[in-house]
Formats: C-alpha cells, structure tokens, sequence
C-alpha cells in the first residue's frame, strides 16, 4: 500500500446509516419480490388480479343482494325485480324455508332434539379419541356413543340396544376368563362363540320380555327411510370411518402376513373392492343383497349402506396402513422379535404404532373420501343432501333453483372435510419425534 | 452353515403342537382361515341358490344375444335399438373408456399446472391454486358434476338465440364452435380421398419423432453434441403432414356447426352430460393431481437444484435432466391411484344421464331383463379387468422411472 496522501480523496469520518432504499423495504419491497419480480411473473399477476376481479364481480352482488324471506322462487323474484330491477341475484330462502329438511331429512320435527342430542355427544364421545388433554374418563362414553346413537336416532326402547352392548361385554368377559390360558386364538373364538349365543339365542326373548314389563325410556320410533340430509351423511361416515379402520388394519396385516390362504384371501378381497367403482357395491347392497341372505331376511337398507361403504374404505384403508407397514425399517420387527414378543403383542406395541403414525395422512383421506363418498347413496333411494335437493327443486314453489343449495352443501361438506384435513396435518406435527 | 445338534427329543406329534407350535400353528390359523371362507362362501353361494329358485330364475347370460330396444345418445361404434344386449353392452363401456381417457389428460394437464402454479414465487397465484385445490378437494365429485351440469344447461344460451339478424349470442372461434344448453358443437373432420395417406403420413412421423430422440440421445452420449431437440421434433410432427395434406389436394375438411331450424346440425355434437362429467371429473381430479405434482417437486432437495446450477445446466435443463427425472419417481405411483379414481368415478354418470357402463348395461339393460345378479356380476368384473389393466399398464411405466439400484 503506498502513502495515502498521494490519493486525492479518503474519507476519514464514517457516514451516517442510511434507511433502505424505498423499493426495498416494507409493501413496496413485498410487491416486487412477490408480484412482479420478472416479467413472467407480472403477466401472472394481472392475469390473477383480472381473474379475481371477475369472480368476485359476477357472485359479490348475486350472495350479498340475495332474499332471505320469501315461501317460493316465484315470490323471491317478485321481491328482487321490486328491489333490483332484475332477477340476477340469490333467493336464499329456500334454506329458511328447508333447512331442517337438509339437516334432517324427513325426520319428525318433534323429535329434532333426539338428532341434536345425538350429535352433541358424538362430539364429547369423539373428543378424548381426538384429543388427549380430554379427560380418559370420556372414553367410557365413546364406547357409550354406538348405542346411544341408535337409541336415539331409531327409537324405541332402550332394551334393544342394551342388549346388543351386553352381548359385548359378555364377549369381553369370556375373553378376559380364557385368556388365561394363554391362547390368544381360543379366547378369541371364546368371546365370539358367547357372544353370538346370546345374541341370536338368549338376547331377544330377554329384550321382549323387558320390554313387555317395563318400556325404558321409549322414544317415538322412526324408520330409516325417513333418515336424510346431513344427518344420514354423518351417521353413515361416522360408523364407517370408526368401523374401516380395525377391518382395515386386519386386512393389511392379512395381505402382509406368511400364511399364504390368509394372504390370498386379503389380496383378493382388497382387489376386488378397488377395482370396482363403489357406486356398484352400493347397488348391490340395493338389489342383490336379498339373494346372498337366507331367505326372508330383511335388512335395513342404511345398515347394508353402512357395510358396503366400511367394506369399500375398509379395502383403501388396508392399502394406505400397508404402505406405512412397508415404511417400516426391517430393524423394527427384527427388534420386536428379538425381544421375544409375540406376534400380536410386536403388533400392538412396536409395529402399529409406528406404522399407523406414518400413515396419518392416507388415512384421513380416506377418511375425508369416505365421508365426501357418503353423497353417492342418493342414487339408491336415500335422500342424502344431494337427494333432497333434487326433491326441493321437484317441488313446485322451488322448481330452478340451483346454486343456493350447492352451495349449501358444499359449504356444509368443504368444513367437514378441511377440519379432518387440519386436524391431521396438527396431529402429525404434534406426533413427529424426528429431529427438527 | 451350522444346525442345530441338540434338536429337542422327539415325543411323536401330540395334538396341542397344532395350537402351541409355530410350526404347525400356521397350518391350523390356515386351515381354519380356509374352512371359515370356504363355509361362507357356501352359505351365500346356496342362500343365493335358494332364492333363485324361489323367484323362478336361473343364472343365464343368453339375455346378452337378445334385441336390447333401447337407444343409446352417444356411440362411438354404430349401435341402433335392434342391437343385442352385449353391443350395447360394448358401446356403454366404449363410452366409461372415452370419458376415462379424456379425463385423464384434462386432469393431467390442469393438475401439473396447478400444482406448480402453487408452488410460483407469485404470491397471488399461488394462493387463487390453493383455493381451487382446496375448494374441490373437500366437495364431493358428485356435487361438481351436478354444478357443472346445472352450469351448462342452466346458464347457457338456446340454440335460438343465435338466431336472427343481431343475435343474443355468438359463436365462439370464428363461428366455429358453438356453446348451446343442448350442447357444445365443435368443427367435425371429413375424411374425403387421400385422407388416410396423410394419416399414415401422421404416424410415420410420431414415429420418426421416436427415432430421432433416439438418435440424438446416442449422438449426444458420443459427442457430447446437444441437438436443439423441440425444435427438431416439432418440424417433424407438423412439416411432413401438412406438406401430404396439401400435395394430396386438402383431403380433409372441416365440416362446421350450423344453425338448422331450432337446433344446430353439422359439426361434432358434444352433449352436456359429456361436458358436465368430462370437467367436473377433470377439476376434481386435477386438484388431487395437483397435490401430487407440488408434493412431488417439494420431495426432490434443494441441493440437486444447486448443484446442476453449480454444473453450468439452465434452469430448462435443470428442470428436465435434474428434477422431473426425480420428481416422476414419487409422482407416478400416486398419479395412477389417481387415473383409477377417475376412471372409477366416471360411473357417476348416472347422475348427468351419460350412458356409460353403468347406464347401459347396469341401468337399461338391468331393468328391461331383470337379471340383476348376472348384469352386476358382469358389470363388477367389465370394471375390474379395467382397473387391472389401467394400473399394470401404468406400473410398467413406473418401473421404467424407477430408480434403477445396482
């Protein structure tokens, strides 16, 4: 370095900070990085903006000037030309008018609170499943919550349904006593054996009995048929996703296990239901299911729905925990093996819990799709959302109206399905014990 | 190899071996596994038997060879009402294929864009892809077909309303496609004659595409030579069809939409209930493959991005040589669950009254014979051997991307 002062300028003070040019800090800085940092990205932008502005301009005022008091589109038309001048604008009316119907289908109005009462413990019973700051205690009511859902739903009296729950617990005790002598496949076959001979043989003529002498709690009976609206959507995702996933997780331990007829059987089972659309599962429940019964049997038509959609999602379900099964290291099992656990103990303690905690995402899908799936059973005479939209609109005061009611239900089934879709995404985080 | 030498002392095979050896014990779980399946599978098979008889009926599939006497709107293959069963059969599977395949490549293409539209640096683009993909993913697809059916029939103009000296609508492209609520009309071709020279002419050039990267993907791991490879292949696919179609005399016309009495008549008439199914299925799909895509990308690390980069490749051949290769591996396997479900949903079309499969010979042919039993038996296997095939036909493109471990 040579003599500094031969230099004709240096500096000898620091300056003072400057602030950011303006264009880099701030909204300013956000819109160039995000909005138009290219040209490609600008042309996006305005194609975007346009986009929105469109939407919004032609459904802003259609929502928002929309009727909310009126007995049929007709009268909804009148009020709107009086006030708009013209008929482009929503009669949501029809949902003042029929909202209970879509809630509830045709179930009788003054039995509303029995469906209301019903969903309010479905969400206390599904609390401590979900989340596990809920007190354990509440699980008791969760294994409450299939009885009481069907007492309360169908009616009658609460023999029924107890005795259904006894013939469990009774399966439970057989279970528990030869369980000690150390078979698992004995004890199983134990619990179903006692449990079936008092369903089929002791359970009922107990149940007429009691219900002869002493009518517990009777509700107004009500039929399925009229069972709809979102209330038939619920009853029928809720049993089938609580039912799919054990039957889907013995399908998936099936198609994994060693035992070659087991494996065969699994294999077939699950192939068979995904290859075929399930809208013809469902038809079979409609129209063949009286031939593969023995002869008279009659069989309600939303418990035939109820098994055909669990078989459907049972079949996805099997795959999704499969591939969390695959996910697996080999160490694991070897591990469990080592440590001289059985098969069905390295499941429960070591396999499962691992598998099923990779798999979270696949199966809320299938739960999401299975529940979304729920609307298919409008073309076997069930009058789900769908259903009762088109009999709204066969209805003379309401005959042309569309988008009111989809959107209705969209907007019913889109919270469903996003708040099982957040709620998977936080139990996986919450779940995650990687390193971060 | 070492064996055992103190084998256990053999006491002869005692009963309880069956539960308490592992050995045995898989035997007995599979016998009884086999009694149990095959003890159900009696019951249904005689339960079913029995309720046959009962109705008076057998199991026959003769009804196929009989006169089906019901129209069909949409053929792919000549049909008329005094065809037998099994080609109505034939022209409602034809029509499941038609709108599977057309699905499919609508979905593909909405969901590649959106997905990686998600994933833009624009911050407005990205959040309008993530509320179309949330919006469809979360609303059953039969709700969309329905919406967009209404849509279609609904909102639309009339026919007649392309009438008279100032028209309430117009016709879109030049006067060639016409949008209508009985249905859009698109430009027909006419095969006149020479036409199929310039057809062979087309695939004798697909095919000189296929030589060519061939040759170019050897002349670039000779050389190191890189052709300009898009440009090359498009010439070939346009330059020697066209040069035929005009040598031959223009061999194939367009036949355009026009408006006849109170309908339109020439053209390609594509009904609503097609629309309806073929949009609604593609948007619906297209927001699951949108997933599919952005996950895909997401999946590949930063790191090989930056190191094509730090190896001098342009973002295009980034994208081509570096990413996509890698991106295809965890993208296909889910993309084909996805074709299923497409293909599977199309059974849907009941809802719109688009004679597919299930219309045909599940729906008319069902309720005009009364063979439930056989129609669905049939119906059930037509599906199963598409799903089949659709998913081993793509698992053999799976394995070809697979990452190929020595």
């Amino acid at each position: 370095m040579s003599n500094t002062n031969s230099l004709s300028y240096v500096r000898k003070e620091m300056l003072e900070q400057q602030p950011a040019p303006r264009s880099q800090v701030g909204f300013t800085r956000w819109v160039r990085e995000n909005l138009f940092s290219g040209w490609f990205n600008s042309i996006l932008t305005i194609v975007s903006i346009f986009v929105i502005y469109k939407i919004l301009a032609g459904t802003l005022p259609w929502l928002f000037g929309g009727v909310w008091d009126a007995t049929s589109l007709e009268q909804c038309r009148t009020i709107l030309t009086e006030r708009f001048g013209n008929t482009h604008y929503a009669c949501w009316a029809v949902l003042t008018e029929r909202w209970n119907q879509l809630l509830y289908g045709f179930y009788p109005e003054t039995q509303y609170w029995r469906a209301n009462l019903a969903f309010v413990l479905m969400l206390a019973s599904l609390a401590p499943v979900l989340f596990d700051k809920v007190p354990r205690k509440m699980l008791y009511l969760t294994m409450a919550f299939p009885f009481l859902l069907v007492w309360l739903v169908w009616g009658g009296t609460i023999w029924g349904v107890t005795s259904v729950a006894v013939g469990f617990i009774l399966g439970g005790v057989a279970f528990k006593l030869v369980d000690r002598f150390g078979s698992m496949a004995l004890s199983t076959i134990a619990a179903v054996a006692v449990a079936l001979i008092w369903w089929l043989f002791i359970g009922p003529s107990v149940v007429g009995g009691l219900n002869a002498v002493a009518p517990l709690g009777h509700l107004q009976e009500v039929q399925s048929r009229d069972l709809g609206g979102f209330m038939i959507c619920v009853i029928i995702g809720i049993s089938g996703i609580a039912l799919s996933l054990p039957i889907g997780i013995i399908l998936a331990l099936g198609r994994q296990s060693d035992l070659f007829i087991v494996k065969t059987i699994c294999v077939g089972f699950i192939e068979f239901i995904r290859g075929v659309p399930l809208i013809t599962l469902l038809f079979t429940a409609s129209l063949l299911l009286n031939y593969f019964l023995p002869p008279g049997t009659t069989f309600d038509l939303t418990l035939r729905v109820i098994i055909m959609v669990t078989l459907f999602s049972s079949a996805y379900m099997a795959e999704v925990i499969r591939g969390g099964l695959a996910a697996l290291p080999k160490g694991q099992y070897e591990a469990a093996d080592a440590l001289g656990l059985d098969y069905w103990k390295a499941q429960r303690l070591i396999i499962m819990p691992q598998a099923l905690k990779i798999s979270i995402p696949g199966i809320v899908n299938t739960f999401i799709g299975l529940f979304k799936d729920t609307t298919l059973v409008m073309f076997i005479g069930i009058y789900d959302m769908l259903g009762l939209s088109n009999a709204i609109r066969a209805n003379a005061a309401w005959n042309g109206i569309y988008w009111e009611l989809f959107i209705f239900i969209g907007l019913v089934f889109w919270i469903c399905c996003f708040a099982m879709s957040q709620y998977s995404q936080w139990l996986e985080r919450k779940l995650r014990t990687d390193h971060r | 190899m070492t064996t055992a030498t103190n084998t256990p002392e053999d006491h002869g095979f005692r009963l309880s071996q069956l539960i308490y050896d592992t050995r045995y014990r898989s035997i007995t779980i599979q016998v009884i596994a086999m009694l149990a399946f095959m003890l159900i599978a009696a019951f249904l098979i005689r339960n079913t038997i029995i309720n046959l008889s009962a109705l008076g009926k057998d199991i026959d599939f003769g009804f196929l060879f009989n006169r089906a006497a019901y129209d069909i709107n949409q053929q792919i293959i000549p049909y008329t009402s005094d065809d037998p069963h099994w080609r109505a059969t034939l022209v409602g599977l034809l029509n499941t294929l038609l709108i599977a395949v057309l699905g499919c490549i609508l979905a593909t293409i909405i969901g590649v864009i959106a997905g990686v539209l998600r994933l833009s640096k624009n911050w407005l683009t990205a959040r309008i892809m993530t509320f179309y993909v949330e919006s469809f993913r979360n609303i059953p697809v039969l709700l969309w077909i329905l919406a967009f059916m209404a849509v279609l029939s609904e909102a639309l103009p009339a026919p007649r309303a392309f009438r008279g000296e100032d028209p309430a609508a117009s016709m879109w492209l030049w006067d060639s496609v016409a949008v209508t609520n009985r249905g859009t009309y698109i430009p027909a071709p006419v095969w006149g004659d020479g036409s199929l020279f310039v057809i062979i002419t087309f695939l004798l050039s697909l095919l000189g595409i296929w030589a060519f990267g061939k040759y170019s993907q050897r002349r670039f791991e000779t050389t190191g030579q890189i052709l300009p490879n898009f440009w090359i292949k498009l010439a070939i696919f346009f330059v020697p069809s066209i040069l035929v179609y005009f040598v031959m005399g223009r061999p194939i016309t367009l036949s355009y939409p026009e408006l006849k009495g109170f309908n339109f008549g020439g053209g390609l008439h594509m009904r609503n209930s097609m629309l309806a199914l073929w949009l609604a299925l593609s948007f619906y799909t297209g927001s699951f493959i949108a997933e599919i895509v952005r996950s895909g990308i997401l999946a590949i690390s930063k790191g090989q991005t930056e190191a094509a980069f730090a190896l001098g490749l342009r973002p295009s051949r980034t994208m081509n040589l570096v990413i996509l290769p890698q991106a295809l591996r965890v993208i296909i396997p889910p993309l084909i669950s996805q074709y299923l479900n497409l293909t599977k949903n199309s059974s849907l079309a009941l809802a719109v009254g688009y004679m597919d499969l299930r219309s045909t010979l599940g729906g008319t042919t069902l309720n005009t014979t009364g063979r439930e039993l056989e129609c669905m038996l049939l119906m059930m296997l037509i599906y199963l051997i598409v799903s089949l095939l659709i998913s081993s036909g793509m698992n053999v493109y799976n394995k070809s991307v697979r990452l190929k471990e020595r």
